[in-house]
């Protein structure tokens, strides 16, 4: 599903990625942890093509297209969906009216019907339940005066609601505490589906003892310093990150 | 789009069926403004004596009058001997013969506005007889109207038919030499509306001028009254979402509002008169005096505005708080793009005890738009125990537009409440990029986030009004990002 080979990227001057490889096929959860820093949050938003990004050099492949060539409201309408670190707030716009422009500009791109608001109202009220949200929330402006805890639990809602091919979690954990930890969790889980494969960007493991990967990837310097299965992220929670350094490309130190 | 062409065709040719091309009495005046053109204005339209007189008078103020230089706006001097001040009615030969003679630009906005085409050749100043069914739908509403004793009717007929009404009230709130415009308004005023609502009468519609057939052509300068008596209540709204054409550059329009005690008037106005092409170029100078006088008890004005047109916009919807516990309130949406300037804003005379006032405005400027809000606040000495809130916010969206504030507040009594909020942000990278990574394309996103921001506003429009003024907001804004 998504092939990305010798992955560059830039910051404004700064190189943060370089040269990252990796493979996601369909069905498949992958976690890409790492320390602060070591590029996790600018691999999340190159994919899903934020403008401050440069690539430098790599290539993406996402269902045999080019990615880096979409715009990112084609990579969305596409099945690519990031849930971000930081949700943004939208004051005066509805909760509940940007997921049904949202839902149905997807809808339109893929050449099926637009929901009215009975149907929209009926699909979102199930999703909310699944997350454990008041119907209050999709009335209020889009995360305004929402907790830390709600912004990230509303991410998933929408990930619920657009059931993308492709889901990057950006640190969607942190900032939750243990019971809002375990809704999303069980938001995350119920979308898992043959078709459909997940990216869980995290700095710690306590995510994914509630959401089970395929896949663990360490990220360090800009570069995946290695891969495993689960059993790599217990490893790394004993041991921490600190032992990365000397395995870093390069000799440089993990980036800042 | 044969079908739609065909219906294009029907028009056309109905313009010719209904002996359009027969020549309409040519009843243009020269142009150039002296005592001369004013008289032979009021006596055209066979004006009592008073009336004259009063034009009389202020013509000769208008002479010793200059025009105001402290707005924010520029625009070269008009010249006002070279407009003509009286043309009625309006001879076919002005307007673009067809829609197809008409801007593309202009017909592809009605379109995405889902303005009925019988409806856009209007708009665009296509001589079309009659405005199709409205003559009918017009009678029935005068009829109903008719039953509350509400005088609806253009400001001519009022002149006509009540004059006592028109003597008693005329000039009181906006005084014949209150401003440059406002006097050459009262000088040469070529019609407008007219609404009296009787004593305990609640207006049982909206009175809208969209409805009023004769309020077409009523031309540059425009003159409204609304009076409503103790304890009435009217509802009005101005204006149309479509963009309207027009010959004439300058408008200068006054609308004066009597609310007496415990009577309510709301008057809602979306704007949106030609703003030119992209260089800013045709479009319209809109120098507006709008005045409310709250001069009972517990009377209420309110003027709601979405401003999105003109080349130039000069306006300041206002309240005068007379009575005592009267209340004024203005909510407003203004939008440069392109090259256009607005400087906008209201004034909240606080004179009686216990006034209170609102004041939410919300500008947004792209493209080279340049924006100011000028406000005023004044608590007289005898209006003890007044209160304002304004909220003033300004959008940027990129960077070459910019937007001013210019709050003024006099207060002259100590137990008076006064408070002033203002932002300014630019429409965030983080936002649009969240909007447009669920699926919406910049254009949608932009409009959402614009819409978010006026929320408050367009809660106080009439409902129907508030959805096509979200959809005006989107049009206006496309290509201002990206």
């Amino acid at each position: 599903m998504l092939i990305i080979k010798e992955l560059h990227a830039a910051v404004g001057d700064k190189p943060i990625l370089k040269g990252i490889n990796l493979t996601v096929r369909a069905g498949e959860v992958h976690a890409i942890m790492g320390p602060n820093g070591s590029g996790k949050s600018t691999l999340s938003n190159v994919l899903a093509g934020r403008e401050n990004m440069t690539v430098t050099a790599g290539s993406v492949q996402y269902l045999g297209q080019d990615l880096l060539a979409m715009e990112v409201e084609e990579r969305a309408r596409a099945g690519v969906f990031l849930a971000f670190q930081y949700p943004v707030e939208i004051p005066g716009v509805g909760n509940v009216y940007l997921l049904k422009a949202a839902l149905n500009a997807q809808r339109k791109h893929r050449g099926l019907p637009e929901l009215d608001a009975m149907e929209f109202l009926a699909l979102v009220k199930d999703k909310m339940k699944l997350m454990e949200m008041s119907e209050s929330m999709l009335y209020r402006a889009v995360n305004e005066g929402f907790s830390g805890g709600e912004k990230k639990r509303n991410e998933i809602l929408q990930m619920a609601v657009l059931e993308p091919t492709l889901s990057i979690l950006d640190e969607t954990d942190s900032g939750l505490d243990i019971d809002a930890l375990k809704i999303v969790a069980n938001g995350v889980n119920s979308l898992r589906h043959p078709e459909r494969a997940m990216i869980l960007v995290t700095h710690y493991q306590r995510l994914l003892e509630v959401i089970t990967p395929d896949f663990v990837h360490v990220l360090a310097g800009g570069r995946i310093v290695r891969s495993g299965g689960p059993e790599l992220a217990h490893e790394l929670e004993k041991q921490g990150y600190a032992w990365l350094g000397s395995e870093a490309p390069e000799g440089k130190s993990s980036a800042t | 789009m044969s079908d739609t062409s065909s219906t294009l065709e029907d028009i056309i040719s109905q313009e010719y069926q209904h002996g359009f091309e027969t020549a309409v009495e040519a009843d243009t005046l020269p142009r150039g403004l002296s005592e001369e053109t004013v008289r032979m204005i009021s006596a055209k339209k066979n004006e009592p004596e008073f009336l004259l007189e009063w034009r009389l008078a202020a013509y000769r103020r208008w002479l010793e009058m200059s025009p105001p230089q402290w707005a924010s706006v520029h625009h070269p001097p008009i010249d006002y001997q070279d407009i003509i001040y009286y043309s009625a009615p309006k001879s076919q030969k002005d307007g673009p013969k067809s829609l197809e003679e008409v801007d593309p630009e202009l017909l592809k906005t009605y379109e995405k506005l889902g303005i009925p085409l019988h409806e856009r050749a209007i708009l665009a100043g296509v001589a079309v007889d009659a405005v199709f069914d409205s003559v009918s739908v017009a009678t029935t509403f005068k009829d109903k109207l008719a039953e509350h004793g509400i005088i609806f009717c253009s400001f001519s007929e009022a002149v006509q038919h009540h004059p006592e009404l028109v003597r008693q009230y005329l000039g009181t709130v906006v005084p014949v030499q209150d401003n440059f415009y406002a006097a050459l308004n009262s000088a040469v005023f070529s019609d407008g509306s007219f609404v009296y609502i009787p004593p305990g009468v609640r207006c049982p519609m909206e009175l809208s001028t969209y409805f009023r057939i004769n309020a077409k052509n009523t031309g540059q300068f425009e003159r409204t009254l609304i009076i409503a008596d103790q304890g009435a209540y009217v509802s009005y709204l101005e204006g149309c979402t479509a963009p309207m054409r027009d010959e004439n550059q300058l408008h200068a329009a006054v609308v004066e509002l009597v609310a007496l005690e415990n009577a309510q008037i709301k008057y809602s106005t979306v704007q949106n008169w030609y703003p030119g092409d992209k260089e800013g170029r045709g479009g319209i100078y809109n120098f507006v005096t709008k005045r409310g006088d709250c001069r009972g008890a517990h009377s209420k004005i309110s003027w709601t505005q979405v401003e999105t047109g003109s080349a130039i916009t000069w306006k300041y919807p206002s309240v005068i708080l007379r009575g005592d516990h009267a209340v004024g309130e203005f909510y407003s949406v203004a939008l440069t793009n392109h090259r256009q300037q607005a400087d906008t804003g209201t004034k909240m005379i606080h004179m009686g005890k216990n006034t209170r006032s609102t004041i939410i405005s919300k500008g947004i400027s792209a493209g080279y738009g340049q924006q100011a809000y000028r406000g005023l606040v004044r608590i007289a000495r005898a209006a003890s125990g007044a209160r304002n809130y304004t909220q003033c916010d300004s959008l940027l969206l990129g960077d070459r537009c910019a937007a001013h504030t210019f709050p003024y507040i006099e207060v002259k009594n100590a137990s008076a409440k006064v408070e002033h909020e203002a932002s300014t942000s630019r429409i965030g990278e983080d936002q649009l990029f969240f909007c447009r990574q669920r699926g919406l394309s910049m254009e949608d996103a932009v409009s959402m986030i614009v819409n978010g921001f006026c929320k408050e506003v367009f809660k106080e429009l009439p409902m129907e009004f508030a959805v096509e003024a979200q959809k005006l907001l989107g049009v206006s804004l496309e290509g201002s990002v990206g």
